[in-house]
């Protein structure tokens, strides 16, 4: 069975899980901003966690199926329509062969998650189907979704019912104004003074446009004041330069100490920018369902309350899964 | 040298082993991580080395934070006593200088560089008082360069020359950077070379551009099909310079899936290097043309 995409939307990738342990040479996870969406939207048509799925931004592709499967979207409120007629999300729907997926406009979040049952079939690439554009590697063909490609999907053995549904406490979306993230200080957070620290996790930030699955820019705090120095050899002249290092990924660099940017699941590896901390694990997912424009509050944090954070995430979707059984 | 440890995060560590360059501080981070490698400490997912730092990645619901800290710092502690030696490999790169690609690039962008009325190769070779273009490929090309750290993006290489500090190439990145980059293109920012393995943004120095390419992700190139990127931290680079007719021919070669690159193993003793520069790159140079 395959899918017609009639018309792509704005960004629409294929993704899974990732592909973990290329990083040493430029080949980023990649994978699904929103991991849980991800999981959960699998779940609901019967696939394992981490099949391949579609990830939207801001604008739903349209679709055309040549068999019949089970669908689901999750993430983003990006309601689906079935032939023009509405469908709920985080809520798992029949669709027939023949039959056309397209989505309303976009009310809330960023990144939708369209799950079929069988998952996406595109090719392995070093362990993963999740699409990394910036390298033209994995996905469909290296790149977004244009129109007039066909997916491959995948047979599907489980048989779930339509009608499935995910309770909105389980949906670990954003909550909140601002979206308040938590960030570690550290690696060159000693290149601020105290008083530039304080100010960057007391102010609010927003989202700039500048915001993908590379990275998100914030803009709208304070410039960053930084301690004097002579420049390294090698870090270049800039005070936001260093001796070009690796990149963690959530880690918060801010070129010229004006705006912060936060790498994400597509990050570049490595650069000269010094970093002032990283956000935590456990609030990555909710980058990927920030738009432009919202408003943004770095919490600090210490790695007790990020392992504290981690096992509540992870707890959630235990809680998402057995809701499900 | 005393490396400086900080969490990135729940999920990495970095270890910054110099906040300067030096081949030292590039070989130590290359030590550690060839050491953490070896390990095989249970939940570790990534060993990133870098120039002069480097990241491990690690899953801490398989390992607590502080003990992998812990056993990072003793491997630190450890690999001072070793000797630097490595079993590596020199690769021979050839390279147009001051193509008309790269040309045609800075042309467009010249109002983003700090000398609108020069090219990039002719502002590096006066800011580092070399004579002119010639003087400036001669620099370049004579010694050596370690592949001193690999990404930014997929197989992209960050080179440093295996020459004293005083005679390291520096040149700053460009004002603003650029949205487009030829593929390929010799590049230059700080004291740091490299080869853009693929098309985009950029902020580096051009100065030419390798027909060879190093990244192809279907893996139809024939070097590339047992890995889809060339470079390792730790490869030695040899840059030779070629004409347009070379260029060409190579091009015509690679499209053909008869070109053949040039790479030889090599050991190299850093010990050694540091006791005679030029006769060390001189033998190394031998290596690469089998005597």
């Amino acid at each position: 069975m395959a899918i017609k995409v009639l018309k792509p939307g704005l960004a629409t990738t294929v993704q899974d899980l990732g592909r973990p342990g290329y990083y040493h040479i430029g080949i980023p996870l990649s994978g699904g901003m929103d991991r849980h969406a991800l999981a959960a939207a699998n779940l609901l048509v019967g696939n394992e966690e981490g099949a391949a799925v579609l990830e939207a931004v801001f604008m739903g592709p349209e679709l055309e199926f040549t068999d019949d499967a089970m669908v689901a979207v999750t993430g983003a409120e990006l309601p689906p329509k079935l032939d023009g007629t509405p469908r709920e999300t985080w809520t798992s729907f029949q669709v027939k062969r023949g039959q056309k997926l397209s989505f309303d406009f976009l009310k809330q979040g960023a990144r939708a998650y369209i799950a079929v049952s069988g998952g996406i079939d595109v090719p392995l690439v070093l362990g993963s189907r999740s699409t990394y554009a910036l390298g033209a590697l994995g996905g469909f063909k290296g790149r977004k979704l244009e129109a007039g490609d066909e997916l491959p999907v995948g047979t599907s053995s489980a048989s779930v019912s339509e009608g499935r549904t995910i309770a909105k406490e389980l949906r670990g979306l954003p909550a909140g104004m601002p979206t308040e993230l938590r960030a570690m200080p550290g690696l060159y957070w000693h290149r601020i003074t105290e008083q530039a620290g304080n100010g960057f996790f007391s102010d609010t930030w927003k989202v700039a446009p500048e915001a993908d699955r590379i990275g998100y820019r914030f803009r709208g705090g304070k410039p960053l004041e930084f301690v004097p120095r002579e420049p390294p050899f090698g870090a270049g002249s800039d005070p936001s330069n260093i001796t070009d290092a690796c990149y963690p990924y959530g880690s918060i660099q801010v070129p010229g100490g004006t705006e912060p940017i936060v790498l994400h699941r597509d990050a570049v590896s490595g650069g000269g920018y010094f970093m002032v901390g990283t956000v935590i694990a456990a609030d990555m997912d909710l980058i990927g369902q920030l738009q432009p424009n919202m408003p943004v509050r770095f919490v600090k944090v210490g790695m007790d309350e990020a392992l504290a954070a981690r096992h509540d995430r992870a707890g959630l979707l235990a809680k998402l899964r057995s809701s499900l059984v | 040298m005393q490396t400086r440890f900080s969490f990135g995060g729940d999920e990495h560590i970095f270890a910054e082993v110099d906040d300067s360059m030096s081949l030292e501080a590039f070989f130590k981070s290359l030590f550690i991580t060839n050491a953490v490698r070896d390990a095989k400490i249970k939940g570790v997912t990534e060993i990133c080395p870098a120039n002069a730092s480097y990241q491990v990645k690690f899953d801490p619901d398989q390992i607590k934070p502080d003990d992998l800290l812990a056993e990072l710092k003793r491997l630190d502690t450890a690999t001072e006593k070793s000797e630097p030696v490595i079993k590596t490999r020199i690769i021979e790169i050839p390279v147009l200088y001051n193509d008309p690609w790269t040309h045609e690039t800075l042309m467009r962008f010249r109002e983003r560089h700090q000398d609108p009325n020069g090219t990039d190769i002719e502002y590096a070779a006066r800011i580092n008082n070399l004579d002119g273009i010639d003087g400036f490929i001669k620099a370049h090309s004579s010694a050596p360069w370690f592949v001193s750290m690999v990404g930014f993006v997929a197989g992209l290489p960050f080179l440093y020359q295996m020459v004293e500090r005083q005679r390291q190439i520096q040149a700053p990145k460009y004002l603003r950077p650029r949205t487009d980059t030829p593929k390929l293109t010799v590049g230059h920012g700080g004291c740091f070379g490299c080869i853009y393995s693929v098309r985009g943004a950029g902020g580096y120095q051009m100065f030419g551009i390798t027909p060879m390419p190093i990244y192809d992700p279907n893996q139809e190139i024939s070097y590339l099909r047992d890995f889809m990127c060339l470079f390792r931290p730790g490869d030695i680079v040899k840059w030779k310079p070629i004409d347009r007719a070379a260029y060409d021919a190579a091009v015509a070669d690679v499209d053909a899936g008869r070109f053949a690159p040039t790479i030889r193993d090599v050991a190299f003793s850093l010990t050694e290097f540091n006791r005679d520069i030029d006769g060390y790159n001189r033998k190394l140079e031998g290596v690469l043309h089998g005597h």
